[in-house]
């Protein structure tokens, strides 16, 4: 066999599947990340409330 | 919540430094493999990948065989992390040698033994999550992931080991046990990009484990929260 396969196009499908999947997945931290303080904040009010609330 | 550490910052920088130098080393600087083509070029990422994938695997059950001894809820919040991301990562290995595979074997997938124990440890690690899912008690949950991982972290030295043990028809990198065995031949560009892709998935691992450390660390935040409001 002489010549090269082309297999340029299976190349770039996994180039594509590994940037997207990596970042999806930081994607995912960043929102969890997010999601969590919002959280907190939340109940870090509701926590600072509720000793008013029993009196 | 803390703030992010500058530690940090500048290996979130030095990840995205790294990981553009190694994708231009597979894609451009490597020469094209005659037989397999420009396709031969995902082997970079999928050894990188599967290189950090069995590391994280192997720290989990050293971090669980830690969290039962010390009882610290450090080491378990490091073993979440580092299963998550592996599991991640291994996923990316085992869709890359299939696109690999496509051209070279002329099949998407064949139960050949490392297919096999690849496709059962990532199915092993997707458990893991669930297990813990099941579990309210965060004491119960760490003690129960911890026994998991270290009978889970099992199945990486078996992977890895599998094509040196029996007739695979997946090539050998590191180490061919005999001479029938198929293994890699690499000029030296080749081996630049390779152990690029080594060192740079090693970085950006370590930045995503830290990362999802941090998340778990805020989890637990949230947890002890929930608790003293709701009492």
């Amino acid at each position: 066999m002489d010549t090269i396969p082309d297999t340029s196009s299976y190349m770039t499908a996994g180039f594509i599947v590994t940037f997207v999947t990596m970042g999806i997945y930081v994607l995912s931290l960043y929102i969890r990340n997010q999601n969590l303080k919002r959280d907190v904040d939340t109940l870090e009010s509701l926590q600072a409330e509720k000793p008013k609330s029993k009196k | 919540m803390q703030p992010k550490p500058t530690a940090l910052k500048i290996l979130d920088v030095v990840s995205i430094i790294v990981l553009a130098i190694s994708t231009y080393l597979a894609l451009f600087f490597a020469p094209t493999e005659l037989v397999m083509g420009q396709v031969q070029r995902v082997f970079y990422f999928h050894i990188g990948t599967a290189w950090v994938g069995l590391l994280g695997f192997v720290l989990a059950a050293v971090s669980g065989v830690i969290y039962l001894v010390t009882k610290d809820m450090k080491w378990d919040r490091f073993e979440v992390a580092a299963v998550e991301v592996s599991t991640m990562f291994f996923f990316l290995t085992i869709v890359l040698g299939s696109i690999w595979a496509r051209p070279a074997w002329n099949t998407w997938w064949t139960w050949d033994p490392r297919l096999t124990t690849a496709a059962v440890t990532e199915l092993i690690y997707i458990a893991y999550f669930m297990l813990r899912q099941g579990i309210d008690d965060p004491e119960k949950r760490a003690r129960f992931g911890a026994v998991y991982t270290l009978l889970g972290g099992i199945s990486a030295p078996i992977t890895f080991m599998v094509i040196r043990l029996f007739r695979s028809i997946h090539p050998v990198v590191v180490g061919a046990a005999n001479a029938n065995q198929d293994k890699l031949s690499m000029t030296g560009d080749m081996k630049i990009a390779f152990f690029f892709a080594l060192f740079a998935f090693t970085i950006i691992f370590i930045d995503l484990i830290w990362h999802r450390v941090r998340l778990s660390g805020l989890e637990e935040k949230v947890e002890q929260l929930k608790l003293k409001v709701s009492m």
